[in-house]
């Protein structure tokens, strides 16, 4: 943050998301999320839990609201179900995790700079950065920031599970915030490989976690800078654009939307609406 | 019956002044010991808490996915507004001419300062890792790394930085014409401190008109201050965007929270020091109306904000506000809210009535009261708002846990000992403002009874 940099560069800066944003990116990873397809097995969250070095609390610890699952699986009910019995009471599952924000809440108000928007439209969290002010989780809509309130290493993976821990990822201690982070070593060891063979990262070469383990392919991973992924196609095909506060949803075969996008922090993510059969 | 006493008795000798204030620093009432060996006690409880939660973590606070902020963050809030009080009572009623303030500011001032370092406390406390609490400062590093500017609790640092250290050389540059009479008069550990500290002070005339100057200059730099440290404060909420917190009325009303509980904790803290140190004469009843008058002014602005800030909500129709407005008023938080209500809108009312004004323990107890609704009133602010924000399977209610309630209550601890080791060993009434006050008391009565022979000259008197 220079000043010549400022001087020089200061319209560019005032250009607000719905304006494409100030950001200049070299990917723009992104997701598209069928709920038509969920059915809330947990393999997502699981496998974030494998893949991330997420810390296991115990039951205590996760009902006071402790707990450290980057990905959850949030279940909704219908109104009147307590009157039904399942299947009819009607069980709605919705992978919430970090939407990765264009115009994310999360980083203006950390006092250290810990969290910040990366050239690939990220919203990386710095662990070695956090001092723990929490105000991230308190600005984000989607309460999707998880923290360390306990050094939960310590009993988290008793021996000899502490073997199955991911080598490329940290483990992180009591005070510091976290969060979904795309699978970011994925996404870096697949940018490594492509760069030594000299080619750009291809559709497909890699996913995330929760993507790999969805056993319905309700996840799909990818670049929306790539103009022929498979997440480009899906979002075009409902008509999902960035930089705005509503889509336009007069076609009702378009079943895309993104959460919370009325409060302009312009989601990453794609979700596409459950059709329902309501005669189940 | 209007009842028109005088301020302070005008017949009071100088030298008797003197005698009064500087016995504060040797005698006090029983009274006076109790309260400090409760504040030790209480301040102690706090620190087994912290080293517990310092190495535990955060977990025991009861601290969880929406509620990131709790008590700590209220008690940082109410702290900084009690700081308030003493700025509006020293500089602006200095500024304005009202010479009734003199009796009382020291106390006030003090209050002040004592207040911050209690309000600093609380973000280093509610952080996560509060070893690393030097990097919110922008230090030169080798690693090149700013803190945030874009960020409120980066504001946040530099504001209270700043209103602690101009609050500090405020409450010290008034002092030192009375830390000069003390030096004068005590022998000891206690001369040699009060030597050092009255800077060579002889009151000769360029010592004077130097002190003079200097002592408008802080009160005109400490006024502009004041009020952008509570907006400050208040823009850790209003710069989010979470319902009940994105609200733009919030930083004048803050300000009107903050000179509310400040003004609400003079009384509390008048009649105390009135009673330990027999302080009759100067903190008189006549100056309690006074203080009473003004608390109420500044209640009923609250109250007004308050009812501003409900029908903007109210008509605003954004659904989460308006959600949690209707979750605040019959929600699991309702008895605190109307508690809020109640102490902070109705009982101010006790304040308009003559007859409590001048009763020193009826006071009392509606001081604190007061600010018991001040204190909701920020805990209100923070909880209910991550308790229902815009993602409703998030939506949780928490209790805080006895750690973070021993913490907050050793904070009073914290603030009771800082502020009764001041007044022991320093005047907590200025001498010297109040013998100016006897003398153009005095030159008025005089004037009064002499026949109109035009306006006394008070120009060439002081």
């Amino acid at each position: 943050m220079s000043l010549s940099n400022i001087l020089n560069n200061w319209s560019h800066y005032r250009r607000g998301a719905e304006e494409g944003g100030h950001h200049t990116y070299e990917h723009r990873w992104a997701m598209a999320i069928n709920l038509d397809m969920c059915i809330g097995c947990n393999a997502c969250s699981t496998a974030c839990y494998s893949e991330n070095n997420l810390a296991v609390v115990g039951r205590e610890k996760f009902d006071k609201g402790q707990a450290m699952h980057w990905l959850r699986l949030e279940r909704y009910w219908d109104e009147d179900s307590a009157e039904k019995e399942f299947p009819d009471s009607g069980a709605k599952f919705l992978p919430m995790m970090c939407q990765q924000c264009g115009s994310a809440t999360c980083e203006p108000v950390c006092p250290v700079a810990a969290t910040y928007h990366t050239p690939d439209g990220l919203n990386a969290q710095v662990y070695n950065r956090c001092i723990g002010s929490r105000y991230c989780s308190n600005n984000c809509p989607f309460r999707v920031r998880y923290f360390n309130f306990y050094s939960y290493y310590e009993t988290s993976w008793p021996e000899p599970l502490n073997l199955q821990l991911n080598p490329d990822i940290t483990v992180r201690d009591k005070g510091v915030m976290e969060k979904c982070t795309f699978c970011v070593q994925r996404i870096r060891t697949a940018q490594d490989t492509a760069k030594m063979a000299d080619r750009n990262i291809i559709d497909g070469e890699f996913t995330t976690a929760c993507a790999q383990a969805c056993p319905t392919s309700a996840i799909v991973f990818g670049d929306t800078m790539d103009a022929d992924s498979q997440v480009t196609r899906l979002w075009k095909k409902h008509q999902v654009v960035r930089h705005t506060t509503k889509q336009d949803k007069r076609n009702p075969e378009l079943r895309g939307y993104r959460i919370f996008e009325e409060l302009n922090v312009d989601p990453s993510i794609m979700y596409l609406e459950r059709v329902r059969d309501t005669e189940v | 019956m209007i009842v028109s006493e005088k301020d302070i008795n005008e017949q009071i000798k100088w030298a008797q002044i003197n005698k009064d204030v500087l016995r504060s620093l040797e005698n006090p009432r029983k009274a006076y010991w109790v309260a400090l060996f409760i504040c030790v006690a209480m301040f102690s409880c706090a620190i087994v808490a912290e080293i517990y939660q310092y190495n535990v973590g955060m977990g025991p606070t009861n601290l969880n996915n929406p509620h990131m902020w709790d008590m700590y963050i209220a008690s940082f809030v109410f702290w900084i507004g009690m700081s308030h009080s003493g700025t509006l009572l020293s500089a602006i009623l200095h500024i304005i001419h009202a010479d009734w303030r003199k009796p009382i500011y020291r106390f006030a001032e003090a209050m002040t300062t004592f207040s911050l370092l209690t309000a600093g406390f609380f973000p280093m406390i509610h952080l996560g890792r509060v070893w690393n609490l030097y990097w919110v400062l922008p230090y030169v590093s080798d690693r090149g790394h700013w803190p945030n500017f874009r960020s409120p609790l980066a504001w946040d640092a530099f504001a209270i930085s700043t209103y602690l250290s101009a609050s500090m050389l405020f409450l010290f540059i008034g002092m030192i014409p009375d830390l000069a009479i003390c030096r004068d008069n005590t022998t000891g550990w206690r001369k040699k401190l009060y030597t050092l500290l009255s800077l060579g002070w002889t009151g000769n005339d360029r010592q004077w008109r130097t002190f003079r100057k200097t002592y408008l200059l802080m009160a005109c730099f400490l006024i502009p201050l004041a009020v952008s440290v509570h907006s400050i404060v208040s823009s850790d909420f209003a710069m989010a965007i979470m319902p009940g917190w994105h609200i733009t009325s919030f930083p004048p009303y803050f300000v009107a929270g903050a000179l509310y509980s400040g003004c609400a904790a003079i009384i509390t803290l008048f009649v105390m020091l009135r009673y330990f140190f027999r302080f009759e004469e100067y903190m008189t009843t006549a100056i309690m109306e006074k203080t009473a008058k003004l608390t109420f002014a500044i209640a009923m602005v609250w109250t007004y904000l308050n009812l501003v800030e409900f029908a903007a909500t109210w008509y605003g129709h954004n659904v989460y506000d308006k959600e949690l407005l209707i979750a605040k008023a019959v929600g699991p938080y309702a008895w605190v809210f109307w508690t809020m209500i109640f102490c902070g809108m109705v009982v101010p009312f006790a304040l308009a009535v003559q007859k409590f004004r001048r009763h020193m323990p009826t006071m009392f107890v509606v001081s604190l009261f007061l600010n018991l609704s001040m204190y909701f009133e920020r805990w209100m602010i923070v909880a209910p708002t991550l308790s229902m924000s815009h993602q409703t399977h998030q939506w949780d209610v928490m209790w805080p846990s006895i750690i973070q309630w021993a913490i907050v209550f050793g904070s009073f601890g914290w603030f009771g000992i800082l502020f009764l080791v001041f007044v022991k060993v320093f005047p907590s009434v200025s001498m010297y403002e109040v013998k100016e006050m006897v003398y153009h008391r005095k030159r008025e009565a005089e004037s009064d009874e002499a026949p109109a022979t035009g306006k006394p000259n008070l120009e060439g008197a002081s």
